[in-house]
């Protein structure tokens, strides 16, 4: 195996740039946001161009500068509107249980194979658009815990919450995700079918 | 007895931290017994192999997912490369 020539970094927006902008994208959901850093993941790789070893690849390279700045901007999202109280209701929803806390209409049959919605495009697209309809910090939240992949602890030193109010969030997050495609996707589809 | 809000809550918590076992217990007795918060279960963990499935989607060279960065947003990027 040779080491793989560098590319010119004039290159690099025509090569990268689509790649390093849905990346950005996933996790951040904001068009404008997601140039900016874009911009200045190539800018910052530019800096450092001497010290770029070679020993990962390039695209692999620019992700970590670009993962790095993603960090930076939840964290700056959180100072400027940190968690409030209404990201911590308990009853956002409370048409879902009835005083005892049972369903008052439960989840419906989601039917098929789920193995083969990874593959559906259009699944993907939806839980991204449900995703983006969520309140920003229940979003970033679900963002670093599922797409990122971080554990609790970091989570809450980014966006400086405890550990019991993560779980609050994540665990709203993760409700209004799950009714999102409910009604979105599942219930149109049977409708569809029938 | 733990409710279905209840059940629906550890749930989710037990994605991210290991439950103590009285809660354990608790949650996998309810879900013997109760189809909907069985269902629950299963609709969350799928949810999270999608988000996963998202995040591997996403490669170098295309991807199954989202907008690509317009010709105006990389015409401005290119610019500021040569003028930093």
């Amino acid at each position: 195996m040779t080491k793989p020539a560098n590319t010119d970094p004039a290159e690099w927006v025509d090569r990268y740039g689509d790649y390093l902008f849905r990346y950005a994208m996933l996790r951040l959901r904001d068009r404008s946001t997601a140039e900016d850093l874009v911009q200045e993941t190539f800018l910052a790789a530019l800096k450092d161009y001497g010290s770029f070893s070679g020993k990962s690849s390039e695209s692999t390279w620019l992700v970590g500068i670009l993962k790095h700045k993603i960090i930076d901007q939840f964290r700056r999202q959180a100072r400027e509107a940190p968690v409030a109280d209404s990201d911590l209701r308990e009853h956002l929803d409370p048409s879902s249980f009835d005083g005892s806390g049972h369903w008052t209409s439960g989840p419906t049959d989601w039917g098929g194979n789920p193995a083969d919605l990874y593959r559906e495009k259009k699944f993907l697209d939806q839980l991204t658009k449900c995703l983006s309809e969520l309140s920003p910090n229940h979003a970033n939240a679900f963002s670093l815990r599922e797409i990122e992949g971080a554990d609790t602890g970091e989570i809450c030193k980014v966006l400086n919450v405890t550990e019991t109010n993560l779980w609050v969030i994540l665990h709203r997050a993760r409700m209004l995700l799950r009714r999102c495609l409910e009604a979105n996707w599942f219930e149109k589809r049977a409708k569809k079918g029938s | 007895m733990l409710s279905c809000k209840d059940v629906t809550k550890l749930l989710s918590e037990s994605m991210d931290a290991s439950l103590p076992i009285g809660k354990r217990i608790g949650v996998r007795l309810h879900l013997l017994i109760c189809t909907f918060c069985l269902r629950y279960k299963r609709q969350l963990l799928l949810i999270r192999e999608t988000a996963r499935r998202l995040a591997a989607s996403e490669e170098p060279y295309g991807s199954l997912t989202g907008e690509p960065l317009s010709e105006g947003a990389k015409e401005r990027i290119r610019k500021s490369l040569v003028n930093p």
